[in-house]
């Protein structure tokens, strides 16, 4: 278990999370630091805890009585999991993208405002220009912008994903989380995201799980490997891949297991 | 980038009020509906319940207006009406259905009978007795017991039929296979295996169908019409529950409200206990 | 003792001589019964499904058939015609149709919305364990007999908007210029006001049952994006779930408006059988199902009776369309769902 030391400001820093599934422990004493302003990968085989992790920062599983976490969550220094702040307003800060592309059943234009109207006040204008950036920032503008009025479902896999990427963003998270954003995705439009993925982080903390290690290595600044609810390796994409320091992780990016 | 959301900006707080009013108001519309049901129920359990106490309730005749008695020839001519028409629609019920399950996966007949049929069941009662007084009442020049059974029967059909094709649907298609791997005709692997299978679910389609027969009343007005004595006759009009506590609770007399809230208390047990049987039995085999 | 002839390629079991004796064998192909059984079988059951498209067409036939008389006295003037005098033999379906209507409206009004918060509750707010004894004691409401609820709104209900509803109702929105209107007269405790509530209390079992249904449908990774953008509860309903099974909503809506339409027993009790046309909500009135029921086994003449019968036929026709509709909607719900997933 490594909470490595990063040069970089950790914007998220976890402190020995617990995540419970009823009796069920999901995960084991994790800490890590994840870094700002970067893309950090979590891979591991099926069931190794990646997506239960990221579903604490955004505590989306307040939604389900029978799932807690205990320990410590903290961003800018605070625990997100004890927080006095409403979930509402944390989820205004924490924005996440899903396995499947989950268009509203509205149109483009509303997708993207919905969540902004959630939080703030604007004129037509105003969220004209929001709406018009988000959209650009997530490399769609162009296919869109003559059909702004259309259902967000009339639009194909890729695209509905890079909606849902917008709609997440236009709401100017910190922090960006996507779980296997990729995995319902066919090779071009994962390509595409990839190369989105890569202008993002200028502006986002990035965290993405995903069961590709290919594509873990390909975006990624920063990795973490996990394997049945504990973190066993945490470094620099490049080192993790080329030199890890577990042979653990050795043999899972190796392929000996799956 | 990032900017912090004050939480006291008031587009929050009136979202956040809004949302407490809606929940809010959605726990009091589960209250009320919980209130009329447990206030639909005590009212009968009060009233009712010390009529049922009675015993001679159950021994006497019903009585004319002004004196005692008890509901014994209503009881007897609903269970009459209720089990022939039960014997009558079931079996039309059962085989249409099974025509739905086994042999109409596709085509047009199959999809036109289930949305016909389950309009069919929701269909307003009072216009099966009116069909019912047109096509044979009328025709025959008297209200009878048999009317009245084959009007409870014609509300039987569709629910069986609905509870029918959806329990042989369950059927896993591999029972099927198997029986006819061994040889078995096709008529045959549907009697004798796949109507196995779902016995219990086609059963408890059955004992819901008669749940919702005993209930009913406008079925019966133009067509079994009552009778204040005992009758054994299917032929002539028969004395029946729902009719029974219709016309003495519209009445003036308290002697006949009292034994109205008994009939009623008597139909609703009928009913709830049927369900609850219907239910157990299905969640039996499930 | 007979002989047997073995096929050349006889199966790994051979049968022997006692085995035949004894009647053991399986069925084989077309030795079983008789071969036209299969088709038989078929036939009979085919004859059977075929018969619910004769019922309703003979239920509608007969309808028409018994109601001529009236149809061809009174044409589609009866539609509009707010007489009944049995004595100069004069009828007209407006009252009974327009009570049928307000009775209704009434029950929705009163019965979608409660639905719909029962339906949020059950779905979003209760805990787990709580789900299905809740559903079940919902559904109750529906398994209850419509005459108890006729009684209960006669000895009970009726008693109490009379001593206190009614009163308060027609001294506070009674006065308020426009609608006040509905809410005008002495308080009967019966009248259209108090069918359209016990007609409310029976449908919500039915809308909640399919609104319940519906909303289950909608994928958790839909809600959950909303949720991730930080809305409320509230918000995730109106603005993702309700538009994502609108249709089968309606359906369902449409549902519970054609149980409404056709409620006989629970209405007859309370509506007050009154051939009158009134425009105040508290004023008894007649529903086409309570005027049948009230008046059928009374009515002389043949003219009577067909109108009577022709009034049958009107509501026959209104809540079969209406169901039909309603089905329509939620198979097309349904199917959507299919293509979606």
């Amino acid at each position: 278990m490594d909470a490595a030391a990063t040069a970089i400001r950790p914007k998220l820093q976890v402190r020995g999370l617990n995540f419970f599934y009823g009796n069920f422990l999901a995960l084991k004493s994790v800490s890590v630091d994840i870094p700002e302003k970067q893309v950090t990968a979590f891979i591991g085989p099926s069931g190794c805890g990646k997506s239960t992790l990221l579903r604490t920062f955004n505590r989306m599983f307040a939604l389900y009585p029978d799932q807690r976490a205990e320990g410590e969550v903290l961003m800018d220094g605070e625990n997100l999991l004890t927080s006095k702040q409403d979930v509402s307003l944390i989820r205004a800060r924490i924005g996440m993208v899903f396995q499947k592309p989950t268009p509203f059943p509205m149109s483009i234009y509303d997708n993207i405002a919905f969540g902004v109207r959630l939080h703030e006040r604007m004129t037509r204008a105003q969220m004209d220009d929001r709406v018009e950036g988000a959209l650009r920032k997530a490399a769609i503008w162009d296919e869109v912008k003559d059909k702004l009025g259309q259902s967000g479902t009339s639009l194909s896999g890729g695209q509905q994903q890079r909606l849902c990427i917008a709609r997440a963003i236009a709401v100017r998270p910190e922090v960006l989380l996507l779980d296997e954003p990729t995995s319902a995705l066919d090779p071009i439009s994962t390509a595409r995201i990839e190369e989105l993925i890569h202008d993002l982080k200028n502006d986002f903390t990035i965290v993405i799980v995903t069961h590709n290690m290919q594509q873990a290595a390909r975006v990624s600044d920063y990795t973490a490997y996990m394997y049945i609810g504990e973190l066993i390796e945490f470094g620099e994409t490049d080192t993790l891949f080329i030199k890890p320091k577990h042979k653990h992780t050795e043999e899972y990016i190796t392929g000996r297991f799956g | 980038m990032s900017r912090v959301i004050r939480a006291n900006s008031p587009l929050y707080l009136s979202r956040k009020r809004r949302n407490a009013a809606v929940l809010a108001a959605s726990a009091t519309a589960l209250a009320l509906g919980l209130f009329w049901l447990a206030w639909i129920l005590g009212t009968l359990l009060v009233e009712g319940g010390s009529a049922l106490m009675r015993i001679s309730l159950f021994t006497q005749m019903t009585p004319p207006p002004g004196s005692d008695g008890g509901l014994l020839n209503a009881i007897a001519g609903s269970v009459a009406m209720a089990g022939t028409g039960t014997l009558l629609g079931t079996p039309v019920g059962i085989l249409a259905g099974t025509y739905l399950a086994e042999y109409g996966r596709r085509g047009w007949l199959a999809s036109g009978t289930r949305f016909l049929n389950d309009v069919l069941l929701s269909a307003p009662s009072i216009v099966i007795g009116l069909f019912v007084y047109t096509i044979y009442v009328k025709q025959v020049g008297h209200f009878s017991g048999f009317a009245g059974s084959l009007a409870l029967g014609l509300i039987v059909v569709p629910v069986v039929v609905r509870t029918t094709d959806d329990m042989l649907k369950l059927v896993p298609d591999t029972l099927r296979e198997a029986a006819a791997a061994l040889g078995c005709p096709a008529w045959k692997i549907i009697t004798s295996v796949t109507y196995r299978a779902a016995r219990a679910g086609i059963l408890t389609g059955i004992l819901l169908a008669v749940a919702r027969i005993s209930g009913e009343t406008a079925p019966l007005l133009f067509t079994a019409l009552n009778n204040q004595f005992w009758s054994a006759n299917m032929n002539a009009p028969m004395a029946n529950l729902p009719m029974v506590v219709f016309q003495f609770a519209m009445s003036p007399y308290e002697d006949w409200h009292r034994l109205a809230w008994g009939g009623a208390a008597l139909i609703t047990l009928a009913v709830l206990a049927l369900n609850i049987i219907a239910r157990s039995l299905f969640a039996k085999r499930a | 003792m007979s002989s047997v002839i073995v096929p050349a390629d006889a199966s790994i079991d051979k049968p022997s001589l006692a085995d035949v004796s004894r009647g053991a064998l399986p069925p084989q192909r077309g030795v079983s019964g008789a071969p036209w059984a299969d088709a038989a079988f078929r036939h009979l059951t085919r004859f059977f499904a075929l018969l619910v498209f004769g019922i309703l067409a003979a239920i509608l036939i007969s309808l028409v058939y018994g109601s001529a008389l009236s149809l061809k006295a009174f044409g589609f003037g009866f539609l509009v015609s707010g007489d009944w005098d049995p004595v100069k033999q004069e009828f007209g379906a407006l009252v009974p149709i327009v009570g049928t209507l307000t009775t209704s409206a009434i029950a929705m009004a009163i019965g979608v919305p409660v639905s719909f918060g029962i339906a949020i509750f059950l779905t979003e707010l209760s805990p787990v364990w709580l789900k299905r004894p809740l559903g079940t004691a919902i559904e109750l409401l529906a398994a209850i007999p419509s005459i108890i609820y006729g009684m209960w709104g006669l000895f009970i209900l009726a008693p109490l908007l009379q001593s206190y509803v009614q009163p308060l109702l027609i001294g506070t929105l009674g006065r308020v210029p426009g609608i006040g209107r509905l809410f005008e007269g002495p308080p009967m405790g019966i009248g259209m006001f108090t069918a359209g509530i016990i007609l409310s209390i029976m449908v919500i079992p039915f809308i909640t049952a399919v609104m319940r249904d519906v909303f289950e449908l909608v994928p958790e990774m839909l809600k959950e994006s909303a949720y991730a953008l930080g809305s409320t509860t509230w918000e995730v309903m109106w603005n993702v779930v309700l538009p994502y099974t609108k249709v089968g909503v309606i359906g369902g809506i449409m549902l519970g408006l054609g149980r409404a339409l056709g409620e006989t027993m629970a209405v007859t009790f309370v509506i007050g059988n009154a051939h009158q046309l009134a425009l105040s909500l508290m004023a008894p009135g007649n529903s086409i199902a309570s005027a049948l029921a009230n008046e059928f086994t009374e009515a002389v003449g043949d003219l009577y009776y067909a109108a009577l019968i022709e009034l049958g036929l009107i509501l026959f026709l209104i809540t079969t369309i209406v169901l039909a509709l309603a089905k329509f909607l939620l198979v097309r719900l349904t199917r959507l769902e299919g293509e979606r997933t």
